[in-house]
């Protein structure tokens, strides 16, 4: 599913944020991604969907290899991935649920099937009755939620989830985690990368610790492992 | 593409001219103030160009005849004129038909000069229509060098003024009409670029979501030609208004023969089709230049 080698990345200002990497996910893993503020957890995340590219190494997601892939290839590569940002990356000026229909309009669903899915994917998040407010309207854990709505409304092969529960209160976290378990049950592949050691600690998982831009641990039903 | 994703797009475009609320209205204001000059030098300039083609195609070559060719001559005269290049047609016209038209051309006035119809100081005339008007000034300097031609007459000066005329005004009018274009579209991106320096983060997180270039361009494209559109719906209803108005109530008045401007029905229309297709690429040409940019996300 996912196999990097030997990823180096530096960006344009000179910092090297990986140095380094390889790995190996299998369809249907779960993987926590761990590691101190500024290790380099959310580029190893960007390079798989390609928000940046390696500086060298090769990277193969979903048997595509992003090397050789062309730039109008792209587009299709992100529609198997839904992705979580760190940073939620709403359209500011739709709605929630215009927001969510967003990913799903792109791969040309009908209208039904959107509003379906839409609806069913806020239920999940409870977020239903929200739907018409736009960003500016919601707090910062709403607004990862409907990011997180948005990431799985069409059933992707893979979600990566950077820091999906940064915003939330424990019990909204939890909630999350058990709709992340259910869709990593169905066979879907997640990554998440996260700062929380309750999470990770109770919900034993793969864990893959980055510091300083090199894989420093790679355990299955791993332990958080930093103190916080 | 499919045909609901296409009507998304539509969707798309239209919510965003409300969006944008004042840069909509701006965009849609320099379209219009645009097509109301492009169309009122449009107006001018087809009727001066039909006026023209109306006054050349009435002119024809008068050769008057030597009194001294007798018949014979007049005759190998006409087949001569005949097969020059350029001619449509040659009639005799004899000096009492001349006089006649004369008379005719002069109204009440002309009776008055039926005393001299003994003596007839008109002469033979050869009226030679060219094929085409913009020969007749070197058809006329070849028949005046041809035995037994007295002199010619074809309107000189009227053509050559006219001519001149005619290629300034369009000269003008299209570097105008052309400038004036330019500029819309110029304040047309510009406005939807101010718009689109808030779309380009937008743009990337579409693109992040698995967009493709054409679908985020569609709705642009949209809205664009619905800004182009709705920019041209007031300088449309002014010229149907206006040019209905002067076709219903100042020609008539206007009493020179040449002056008889393209008839309404179906003039205005064309024009009308020509001023919205204008818009609308104004609009398209506009919003695609502007988000072109913005897509190397
Ligand atoms: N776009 C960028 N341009 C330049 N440097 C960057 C960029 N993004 C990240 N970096 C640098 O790369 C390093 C790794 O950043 P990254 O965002 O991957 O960290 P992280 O592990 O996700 O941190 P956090 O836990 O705080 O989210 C940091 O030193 C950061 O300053
Ligand atoms: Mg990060």
């Amino acid at each position: 599913m996912i196999l990097m080698d030997d990823i180096y990345k530096k960006y344009a200002n000179g910092v090297t944020a990986l140095n380094g990497i390889s790995v190996d996910i299998k369809q249907g893993e779960f993987v926590y991604i761990v590691g101190p503020s500024g290790a380099g957890k959310s580029t190893f995340i960007k390079l798989m969907y390609r928000q940046e590219k390696p500086t060298s190494g090769k990277i193969i997601i979903n048997e595509k290899d992003l090397q050789t892939l062309q730039e109008k290839e792209i587009p299709y590569l992100r529609r198997d991935i839904g992705v979580v940002f760190q940073d939620f990356k709403l359209l500011p000026r739709l709605t929630v649920y215009e927001n969510i229909a967003f990913a799903l309009e792109v791969i040309e669903e009908t209208p039904r099937n959107i509003r379906r899915r839409v609806m069913d994917v806020l239920d999940l998040v409870g977020l239903k009755n929200k739907a018409r407010f736009i960003p500016d309207e919601l707090s910062g854990g709403e607004q990862q939620r409907v990011s997180i709505a948005r990431a799985i409304v069409n059933h992707p092969k893979l979600v990566i989830a950077d820091e999906p529960t940064g915003n939330l209160d424990p019990d909204t976290s939890w909630e999350i985690m058990r709709t992340l378990e259910e869709i990593n049950d169905k066979g879907t592949t997640i990554i998440m990368a996260t700062h929380s050691k309750e999470i990770v600690n109770k919900i034993k998982k793969r864990v893959i610790a980055i510091e300083n831009g090199v894989i420093v641990r790679d355990e299955h039903r791993g332990e958080y492992g930093y103190e916080v | 593409m499919k045909f609901r994703t296409l009507k998304r797009h539509f969707r798309e475009g239209i919510k965003n001219i409300f969006r944008n609320g004042w840069m909509s209205i701006a965009s849609i204001g320099a379209v219009t103030v645009t097509l109301v000059l492009v169309s009122a030098f449009l107006i001018i300039m087809l009727n001066l160009n039909q006026m023209a083609k109306k006054v050349e195609a009435d002119v024809v070559i008068n050769a008057l005849i030597d009194l001294t060719a007798d018949s014979e001559d007049i005759k190998a005269l006409g087949e001569d004129i005949e097969k020059l290049d350029g001619v449509e047609s040659v009639i005799f016209s004899s000096n009492d038909e001349e006089l006649k038209k004369f008379m005719d051309s002069m109204g009440d006035e002309g009776d008055s000069w039926g005393l001299i119809d003994q003596d007839n100081p008109l002469r033979h005339t050869y009226i030679v229509q060219p094929a085409n008007p913009g020969d007749t000034e070197p058809l006329a300097k070849k028949i005046e060098e041809m035995a037994n031609v007295y002199k010619v007459n074809y309107g000189q000066d009227v053509i050559k003024n006219l001519f001149q005329f005619n290629k300034y005004a369009r000269t003008i009018g299209l570097v105008l009409i052309g400038g004036l274009i330019l500029t819309a579209i110029f304040l047309i991106s510009n406005t939807i670029k101010i718009t689109i320096m808030a779309r380009s983060r937008e743009i990337g997180i579409m693109k992040l979501v698995g967009a493709t270039n054409n679908f985020i361009r569609w709705p642009f494209f949209i809205e664009g030609m619905f800004l182009g559109i709705l920019g041209a719906i007031i300088p449309i209803m002014s010229v149907l208004g206006i040019y209905y108005y002067i076709d219903a109530n100042v020609v008539d008045r206007i009493t020179y023969e040449f002056f008889d401007i393209l008839p309404f029905n179906p003039f205005a229309w064309q024009l009308s089709l020509l001023v919205l297709a204008i818009g609308a690429l104004i609009g398209i040409w506009g919003s695609v230049m502007s988000v072109r940019k913005f897509l190397n996300v």
